[in-house]
């Protein structure tokens, strides 16, 4: 009564809305990459927006449903079909027992979220389904999964119907991710700070769960380059040593002694959760009324997308 | 009492800070801050990570972030004067053989100092856990001796075996878990920092004092066979 997994794809996970409180112990929250498409996946099959989800990465994998299911796939659009016919994104299907669903390489960013109606039946570890690798919890036995693994799902027990009024959110351009000043900003010169906005950065190989390092004009400090340790907000742009930033991300290490340059706005988090190697952007600097603003709003528009008929 | 500065850090955390320097007593309001804030806990707040000289505080994504600043500070001037906090003695075993601390050589030339005087240094010493982060349940251990002072590596390790112990500057740490890093490693504990199927629990807490004692390499295999 489970999803099986045939294939695992780059990397897929189980993700909800992340690990609350446990920053002391040296947990971050972990969750979705890009938690705004994973609520959306969750709105359209009239879940919660924090029910549990699989997170996949560049490349999906293949599922065997062994039970009756209504699903959605949110996020980047990567090439998906149900027992061969092609299905899109940010729409309900329903899956009979004994379907495959392929997921394919992706056609766009780096995730996309695969959400099933009344979610997926694991355990929660510290009060969140997340899967945090490092630390082996939450999720499907503490990791990715894999082939062979079965995740349960719930008993569809309703009648469900797909929200009438609903549309596919505006695309989200990634080129361009707006920060506030960094607790750090005075560590660099208004030159630094110039280049720092002023030129782009290429997305490198390192882009996992725990940070974004980036490549571009080196971003180098007035004099020392280290603080005493403290907490990384989500998002920090952090600078060490050698000049490439590296944005801290879900996954992030709770403190660390790097200066901060800026800190990416919440509501741009979803497009760091789509950052893949080689991508071009560019930072924007706002305000932090602006940033708050954009994030209520972010919360807003997801509120009125849950409520919707 | 210099009063803490309170600073917006991103558009939902603000970072508490009580000074710029580690100190034993900037280490106490770090400490009793948090522990406060744990006990009574605000109902905006969904994160908080301490440091040597500050608590970053993460708030809930559909909360006015001057609002809680304000509620922040008024948390802090409330607090209670006394919280009824006693720091457990952690007795934590390690074993400083040449398999188990592949960094001693490099301790050894940085430092001029030989391996038994490191080990007498290392272990003949009280620490204080300042905070826990970086990785979950690392203890970030203050009042090493300054003739032990060794710089990070270079380039950090992709993996390093869970109980090692390490030195990075002037601190030094236990990594629980099997993770990254770029502390020089100098001998591992045979001992489980976190519980058994309760990765929530560890034996070392922030505010706590670890000792650190030598044990002889079949010593470290008895106390991991019978743990």
């Amino acid at each position: 009564m489970s999803i099986y997994v045939i294939n695992s794809g780059v990397q897929t996970t189980i993700q909800d809305l992340g690990r609350r409180n446990k920053a002391h112990l040296g947990i971050s929250a972990a969750g979705a990459a890009d938690a705004y498409s994973m609520k959306i996946a969750n709105i359209i099959v009239g879940n919660n927006i924090g029910q549990p989800i699989l997170e996949m990465t560049l490349f999906g994998g293949e599922y065997k449903f062994q039970k009756d299911a209504i699903i959605a796939f949110a996020g980047s659009i990567f090439k998906v079909s149900i027992d061969g016919e092609s299905i899109e994104f940010y729409k309900s299907y329903k899956i009979k027992n004994g379907c495959t669903i392929k997921i394919g390489p992706t056609i766009e960013g780096a995730r996309c979220y695969l959400a099933v109606r009344g979610g997926l039946k694991v355990p929660s570890s510290m009060n969140s389904h997340s899967t945090h690798i490092l630390s082996g919890i939450g999720g499907h036995k503490g990791r990715a999964l894999k082939k062979g693994d079965e995740i349960n799902i719930f008993d569809l027990e309703d009648d469900f119907a797909p929200k009438k009024n609903f549309r596919s959110p505006p695309k989200i351009k990634r080129d361009t991710i707006r920060i506030t000043e960094g607790i750090q900003h005075n560590f660099f010169s208004k030159l630094m700070k110039n280049n720092f906005l002023k030129n782009e950065f290429k997305v490198s190989t390192q882009f996992d769960r725990m940070g974004i390092h980036l490549q571009g004009p080196k971003i180098i400090p007035i004099e020392k380059n280290d603080i005493i340790t403290e907490g990384i907000p989500l998002g920090g742009v952090q600078i060490p040593g050698n000049g490439n930033p590296i944005i801290s991300f879900v996954d992030h290490q709770t403190t660390g002694g790097y200066p901060k340059i800026a800190n990416v706005i919440t509501a741009d988090l979803c497009k760091v959760g789509q950052l893949k190697p080689d991508d071009q952007l560019q930072f924007e600097m706002v305000t932090i009324k602006e940033a708050e603003y954009l994030r209520l709003f972010q919360e807003k528009y997801l509120s009125d997308l849950q409520k919707l008929q | 009492m210099q009063e803490p500065d309170f600073i917006i850090a991103s558009d939902n955390t603000i970072l508490v800070k009580f000074g710029e320097k580690i100190s034993n007593r900037i280490r106490k309001r770090v400490l009793s801050f948090c522990q406060h804030l744990i006990k009574y806990p605000l109902p905006f707040v969904v994160g908080l990570s301490p440091g040597y000289s500050s608590i970053l505080i993460r708030i809930k994504n559909d909360c006015i972030i001057n609002n809680c600043k304000t509620e922040i500070k008024l948390a802090l001037k409330s607090k209670l004067k006394n919280l009824d906090y006693k720091p457990d003695l952690i007795e934590i075993p390690v074993c400083y053989d040449y398999n188990l601390s592949p960094d001693i050589d490099r301790v050894k030339k940085i430092t001029k100092l030989d391996k038994e005087k490191i080990i007498s240094l290392h272990s003949s010493n009280d620490y204080i856990v300042y905070f826990i982060g970086f990785s979950p349940h690392f203890p970030y251990l203050g009042g090493m001796t300054e003739a032990l002072i060794t710089p990070r590596l270079d380039s950090p390790r992709t993996k390093v075996p869970s109980g090692s112990v390490g030195i990075a500057d002037d601190q030094t740490g236990i990594y629980p878990l099997s993770t990254p890093g770029g502390w020089n490693i100098i001998g591992r504990t045979p001992l489980n920092l976190l519980e058994e199927n309760n990765s929530e629990k560890s034996i070392i807490k922030m505010g706590d004092i670890v000792r650190f004692v030598p044990i002889k390499f079949d010593e470290y295999e008895n106390i991991k066979r019978n743990q």
